[in-house]
């Protein structure tokens, strides 16, 4: 490491005149990357000001984000415990969480007409009557007054109690919140999981332990004595009118049939045509380049504006969805296969022609098996991420799980529903790239992905 | 083949013969079998779709023409009009021939026309988001590599991020950043950079694995760190093939931002998904011509870009790695 080194003049201008390329080099070979990084930088902040993200992110409302996050994995139930004729009723929204009559642990009516509604234990709760509501924060009772239009807050109310105009809000963290208002106190309670994720509350399964649905699917007597249980239970499963299961799993198939029918038939039109484009194989200048501006052609007109066009004439729905993709489809696979044909090995086909073959079987036996692992794989990659771009494009309009992705985001409601279908789609992409990896490595040998 | 049978073959030859003959029918059998099943799969999902759609095909195919017949600007200057945000002669108040109020000033009398602004919006969304995204994926890479990381659960936990990244749906992301930020290309650019970081990450992290270790063990023997080992041994040989990568990148993501863009995401997308929806046929023509326009010049000048930093050799793979 520490070796002395030493140089005369003599051998100093030696070596300058011996490596130019390394001592002088010039301005671009010093100072490039740091310049590209400079340049890169500035970009970055002039973008990040035209586009205003600053402000955007400042105004961005991420209460509600915490909120919609929640919601992936979390459910609420929203009763509004509404002041009517002096006693406390319970007003359900229309997802429909419990039966009409239902007995709910964390929501008990009281001897004297109010409501108990429990939050963390006895402890974190409220006990809802129409002229008062004692807010229980850690065992200590708060007591909000009601007066006509007027809601007060108590004097010495903990942090998690806020006057907010005539109205106090209560937060008991991820338990829920309350909205004392002089008509009504309006309650949301959070729980974990999806709720009624498998049966709504009309099935005759509904609020069954896994045990007991197991014991009916398998020994149980029939509830319905036309079906089997098990009939049943899908039945009542994929006609939940919550969760829709039926509708979302029928909008992802059409969305693996886009994908599939797509890919598929682009690949079909591909094959000849890239026969027609390829150099070596078709000898007219002229249908080469018409073939190949063809291609690229189909290529450069977005998958979006296919689909938008399609959507215009077929009506939303896979069709328009099958025909973009068909179309990009067809351009790019062309332009990839005709590469491919064009770097194929010659000598197989002078071979084939050497005995006397038609053009048509030096083609089939000279260089198909050349190409056909190239095009399979190839076709297999664009499958793989058609199935990514379906959903995209249904969601501008071809229908399909995008569509309904869309749908369900809209709302701002319903994002349970969204963390599912995303499931599904992860589900579906990783089972579709392990497949087509199998398959491509059968074809073409581990080494080429 | 037609002049040869086992007849006048000797018996050993006649054996070879029996077995090719054999395995030859096998093959067909299989050959056979598997594209009946494509055939059903085929017409079994093409019926499917069919069905599923709004409007059937055969049915819905003479409106097709229709649509493309009746589909036609009063005059080929009405495209021009429309591009340039120039007045129409055949303005009648209506959205259809309103060219001019959406023009973008820049000083009083100097003005942008709308569709080349969110064209370069689009086009901004797609390189902002690919810078970022080829940053953060040359990043994480080098955490994925056999080669690099000795932790079997770093590399798990950095493919795994990868992964998911890659297959999320731009849409909910864009989605949810829109509920959030309200509508604007910020959730557009957060959704494409997350989707790159996961394709580009994958890409790269492969292209490291085949790295040439012997820089590596060299500076490895001379007490180099990991970072010095990166930056001077891997690093020097996987950059050509990154910048490759990320340029081929750089021409989806200007696809992908057109998309996002209609989904909710601002740009040209979005706009061009208006004026077809309002059967505003010059503008739909003059959008589809810049857009055209613009992926061809991208096209182009990402070759360009890398034939000229790389090489032939940047053609050579890559190709459909979406």
């Amino acid at each position: 490491m520490s070796s002395t080194f030493s140089l005369n003049g003599a051998e100093r201008e030696r070596l300058l005149a011996a490596h130019p390329q390394i001592f002088q080099r010039s301005f671009m070979q010093r100072w490039g990357l740091l310049v590209g990084l400079l340049v890169t930088l500035a970009y970055l902040v002039v973008c990040f000001f035209a586009f205003n993200v600053g402000p955007a992110f400042m105004s961005g409302r991420w209460d509600r984000a915490s909120i919609y996050v929640q919601d992936w994995y979390s459910w609420r139930a929203q009763p509004r415990l509404r002041f009517q004729d002096g006693a406390v009723v319970p007003q359900w929204t229309s997802r429909g969480q419990y039966p009409a009559d239902a007995k709910i642990d964390w929501l008990q009516p009281t001897p004297d007409g109010g409501y108990s509604v429990i939050y963390n234990g006895t402890e974190n709760r409220l006990d809802v009557t129409p002229q008062q509501v004692d807010v229980y924060v850690d065992g200590t009772p708060y007591t909000v007054t009601i007066n006509g239009d007027d809601v007060r807050l108590p004097s010495g109310a903990p942090a998690n109690m806020v006057q907010d105009g005539s109205k106090v809000l209560v937060h008991y963290g991820f338990a829920g919140q309350a909205e004392i208002r002089s008509s009504q106190v309006y309650v949301q309670r959070r729980f974990l999981g999806w709720a009624n994720f498998f049966f709504d509350t009309r099935s005759v399964f509904w609020g069954k332990s896994f045990g007991d649905l197991a014991w009916l699917a398998t020994v149980g007597d029939r509830i319905d004595p036309a079906r089997s249980n098990i009939g049943h239970m899908v039945d009542d499963f994929l006609g939940n009118t919550v969760w829709q299961h039926a509708d979302i799993l029928s909008k992802l198939l059409q969305t693996l049939v886009m994908a599939f029918v797509g890919t598929l038939l682009g690949t079909l039109t591909a094959l000849p045509l890239a026969f027609i484009a390829a150099r070596n194989i078709t000898s007219s200048r002229l249908a080469n380049w018409a073939m190949k501006r063809t291609f690229d052609f189909l290529r450069s007109i977005d998958m979006l504006i296919w689909a938008l066009f399609f959507t215009r004439s077929f009506g939303p729905g896979p069709i328009p969805g099958i025909a973009a993709i068909f179309f990009t489809d067809t351009g790019a696979l062309g332009k990839v296969y005709a590469e491919a044909l064009e770097n194929v090995d010659d000598k197989q086909r002078e071979g084939v022609k050497s005995v006397g073959a038609s053009p048509g079987l030096v083609n089939r036996f000279g260089v198909m098996p050349q190409v056909l692992p190239v095009f399979v794989s190839q076709s297999l990659y664009f499958w793989e991420s058609n199935t990514r771009s379906a959903t995209i494009i249904g969601a501008v309009g071809a229908g399909g799980i995008g569509l309904k992705l869309l749908e369900a985001m809209g709302t701002n409601a319903d994002w349970d529903k969204v963390a599912y279908m995303v499931v599904l789609i992860l589900f579906v992409v990783f089972a579709f790239d392990a497949m087509s990896n199998a398959l491509r490595s059968r074809l073409i040998g581990a080494r080429a992905h | 083949m037609a002049g040869l049978n086992a007849a006048n073959l000797g018996s050993s030859a006649a054996t070879v013969m029996h077995h090719y003959q054999q395995q030859l029918k096998v093959r067909r059998i299989y050959t056979i079998i598997a594209i009946a099943v494509f055939l059903i799969a085929l017409f079994a999902s093409l019926n499917f779709a069919n069905n599923a759609n709004s409007g059937k095909f055969f049915e819905r195919l003479p409106y097709l023409f229709d649509f493309i017949k009746n589909f036609v600007p009063d005059s080929p200057m009405e495209i021009v009009r429309a591009m340039f945000d120039l007045p129409s002669p055949y303005a009648d108040g209506s959205l259809k021939y309103d060219y001019t109020s959406d023009r973008h000033y820049i000083t009083d009398s100097v003005y942008i026309p709308n569709f080349f602004y969110q064209l370069v919006i689009t086009l901004n969304i797609a390189l902002v988001s690919t810078i970022i995204g080829t940053t953060i994926a040359f990043v994480l890479c080098f955490f994925a590599s056999t080669n690099l990381v000795g932790a079997g659960a770093v590399r798990w936990f950095t493919r795994r991020i990868m992964e998911v990244m890659r297959a999320f749906p731009e849409i909910v992301i864009a989605g949810l950043l829109t509920a959030i930020l309200s509508i604007g290309p910020i959730a557009a650019i957060i959704a494409i950079t997350v989707h790159t970081i996961g394709a580009l990450g994958k890409l790269f992290f492969e292209v490291v694995e085949n790295a040439d270790m012997r820089p590596d063990e060299g500076l490895r023997a001379a007490g180099a760190s990991w970072v010095e080992r990166v930056r001077f041994a891997i690093v020097p040989q996987v950059l050509p093939n990154f910048v490759s990568y990320a340029l081929l990148r750089a021409e989806i993501n200007v696809r992908a931002s057109t998309i996002i863009g209609a989904v909710g995401g601002g740009g040209i997308g979005e706009v061009f998904r208006l004026s077809i929806g309002r059967d505003h046929a010059a503008k739909t023509y003059a959008i589809v011509i810049l857009l055209l326009i613009a992926i061809i010049a991208v096209d182009q000048f990402s070759a360009w870009l890398r034939r000229r930093l790389i090489g032939q050799q940047s053609f050579e793979f890559g190709r459909g790695a979406a």
